[in-house]
């Protein structure tokens, strides 16, 4: 693919609001995961919350869209001075000329539950104030952010589970290639909710303790939440050091509903068709994120198919010991943390992993280390077989 | 720059209430017979094993019809297909099922229900039905889900010079959800695209932006199904398709965005 211009990038997870925070924590390994008090949820588990979600204000103009996951959105939006940046995108190419593509699992579905919990009780209806198009429904945060900025273009929500918000960059990337938008605002929020809690905690893929990814003794992944969001742009314009993507890959598990490929088939296809479009070999890449959600099988499938890829050439690590697994705004974030890692030339660690599995032939980073990054690979898979892996580089 | 976003249609699938397939669908648009009211007929899928076919959902059923009609119509092997689905929501029961547990003192909700409630639900089975290890995107834009489903379906086939199915669905809502999503039936429709022309061809397509109103259509309760299936807002064009008809429709889309679709048929 020819390379496209990410000319703001931001993300808001449990290590904090906004880039600063999130490369303090990376660079010296801490996380932002804890027991979980949220809301009325009574599961042995940790989270990665953050805080002052339901601070936020919306603008009056678009109350409608009230809810934690929008609420998240904006404060997303507003870290690092990203949305000022869309703006001048916006002034720039004009509203109908800047797309939306947001990855969400849930969306704001956490508003819906809580309806549900004040129905009538003759009639069984849910309360008037419950609004389902701008807040339970997957588009809501897309729909919520073209009003935000005023667009009146092309905008879409995309719902992969945990590969959502990687896919946005590969959709965002087509239509840029056909030249039907010139800058889209990609990105992914998903919030936490108790159809997650509960249900990830009914498949016993919940950790009761803070996940440990590619341990020999990991037990489940820890929900967190998140928003982050890019400014993909053509690259013409491009300055040394700015962070580009450079190739995206998309493939299918067509194996299970909530377990992956065992031998990680669908993963190395995502991998090898990114590569492919990066025009890179995988000698070139210098860091891995790893999906790494720390579920036996999650870790064991990604393992297979990177040590098939790279072996222990290339190292890599999990940052969801640290954020937690965003789910669908994992793919988002990770990119983020793939474009600091470039930027900063430094390679993240792996809080909470100790014990790493012995039976995983692959270089996995601990600790964070300094080191030259010119190309990072970031892997996202999900419910339903659904793999992306996009890969990032910096411009010369 | 707006860019000329053409492909070809090689197959189609439909399902709609009255509607049960694309050969009396396309009958009833030509005006050669009455659109009957009737809930959307669900075949079950011969394509999965028996247990997991008794299982099906409503919308595993419905993508499962629409997507193998339009790729048998096409002679295309789904094995190998690229597939776009676009849908205005996840699974309404599933998700009414789950929301009303976890609003009781007993959270323990099924794990089946909890993997089943992902929007991606039915791309998930349409997966482990076919083999298809291909790229699968599944999208949501609200009433405007089928435009963005085919942007992107134009998008992959035009960037990967491959073909694509794209299968645009909507299932409806229990109460008290449908009260405030009033999706009245299952609906949807399935396009096999095709970057190249060849000898299934049934028309060529050529989209762009607009933001003239959308085409209504005459008859009242076929323009019912337009305005309460999003899927169902590609009637103008699947209307054209059916008449053979050359000529420019608009669809709705995403106001102010509009989709103008130029058909020349093959």
């Amino acid at each position: 693919m020819t390379p496209l211009l990410l000319s703001s990038f931001t993300a808001t997870t449990a290590l904090g609001c906004g880039l600063a925070a999130t490369r303090a924590a990376l660079a010296n390994g801490s996380s932002g995961l804890q027991p979980c008090r949220f809301e009325s949820v009574d599961l042995p588990t940790w989270i990665g919350e953050v805080p002052g979600v339901d601070a936020q204000v919306l603008p009056p103009a678009l109350a409608a869209y009230d809810c934690r996951n929008n609420r998240l959105t904006q404060m997303g939006l507003e870290a690092d001075g990203f949305a000022d940046q869309v703006r001048a995108a916006v002034a720039r190419y004009g509203p109908a000329r800047v797309g939306v593509f947001l990855g969400t699992s849930t969306a704001g579905i956490l508003q819906t539950e809580l309806a549900y919990r004040r129905r009538d009780p003759d009639s069984g209806a849910l309360p008037d104030d419950f609004i389902y198009r701008t807040t339970h429904n997957s588009f809501s945060l897309a729909e919520f952010t073209r009003d935000y900025f005023g667009l009146s273009g092309m905008a879409m929500a995309i719902s992969t589970a945990c590969s959502s918000s990687a896919k946005v960059f590969a959709a965002a990337a087509r239509q840029l290639a056909l030249g039907s938008i010139d800058a889209a605002v990609v990105g992914g929020v998903d919030s936490l909710c108790l159809t997650t809690l509960y249900g990830f905690a009914s498949l016993q893929l919940t950790s009761t303790q803070a996940c440990r990814p590619y341990d020999a003794g990991r037990d489940g992944i820890s929900i967190g939440e998140a928003a982050a969001f890019a400014l993909l742009e053509r690259a013409e314009q491009a300055q040394r050091g700015d962070i580009l993507l450079l190739g995206t890959g998309e493939s299918s598990d067509a194996y299970h509903m909530s377990s992956p490929h065992p031998e990680g088939l669908g993963a190395r296809l995502a991998m090898e068709a990114a590569l492919r479009s990066a025009g890179l070999s995988g000698d070139e890449i210098d860091y891995i994120n790893l999906h790494g959600t720390a579920t036996p099988a999650n870790d064991a499938a990604e393992g297979k198919a990177v040590a098939a890829l790279f072996g222990r050439r290339v190292p890599g690590s999990s940052t969801k010991g640290a954020t937690g697994h965003t789910l669908g705004a994992a793919g988002a974030v990770e990119s983020v943390i793939c474009a600091l890692a470039i930027g900063d030339n430094l390679l993240p660690g792996s809080p909470g992993t100790e014990n790493l599995d012995p039976a995983i032939a692959i270089d996995y980073l601990l600790q964070a280390r300094p080191g030259k990054v010119r190309h990072a690979l970031s892997n996202s898979f999900g419910f339903g077989g659904s793999n992306c892996s996009l890969i990032f580089g910096a411009a010369a | 720059m707006n860019p000329t976003l053409n492909a070809w249609i090689d197959g189609i699938g439909f399902l709609a209430p009255g509607l049960p397939d694309w050969p009396t669908a396309s009958a009833v648009l030509r005006g050669e017979q009455a659109l009957i009211a009737a809930p959307s007929l669900l075949p079950a899928p011969a394509i999965l094993p028996p247990a997991e076919r008794r299982r099906a959902s409503r919308v595993v059923k419905l993508t499962l019809a629409i997507g193998l009609e339009a790729a048998v119509h096409a002679a295309a092997d789904v094995a190998t297909l690229t597939t776009v689905f676009a849908a205005s929501g996840a699974d309404g029961h599933n998700c009414h099922a789950l929301c009303e547990q976890l609003a009781t003192d007993d959270r323990q909700i099924s794990p089946t229900r909890f993997h089943n409630s992902v929007h991606n639900a039915a791309a998930g089975y349409w997966g482990i039905a076919t083999h298809a290890m291909a790229p699968c995107q599944v999208i949501c834009a609200y009433d405007a889900s089928f435009g963005a489903g085919l942007l992107d379906a134009l998008g992959q086939l035009l960037v990967d010079g491959q073909p694509v199915l794209l299968i645009a669905y909507d299932s409806e809502y229990p109460a008290p959800l449908h009260a405030k999503r009033d999706t009245p039936d299952c609906g949807g429709v399935a396009l096999l695209l095709s970057p190249q022309q060849s000898e299934r061809s049934l028309s060529r397509i050529t989209v762009s932006p607009t933001d003239e109103p959308a085409e209504h259509l005459a008859d009242a309760a076929l323009e019912s199904l337009r305005t309460s299936i999003p899927a169902l807002r590609s009637l103008p064009m699947l209307q054209a398709l059916a008449r053979g008809e050359g000529g420019r429709v608009c669809l709705d889309y995403l106001a102010p965005m509009q989709l103008a679709v130029e058909v020349q048929p093959c």
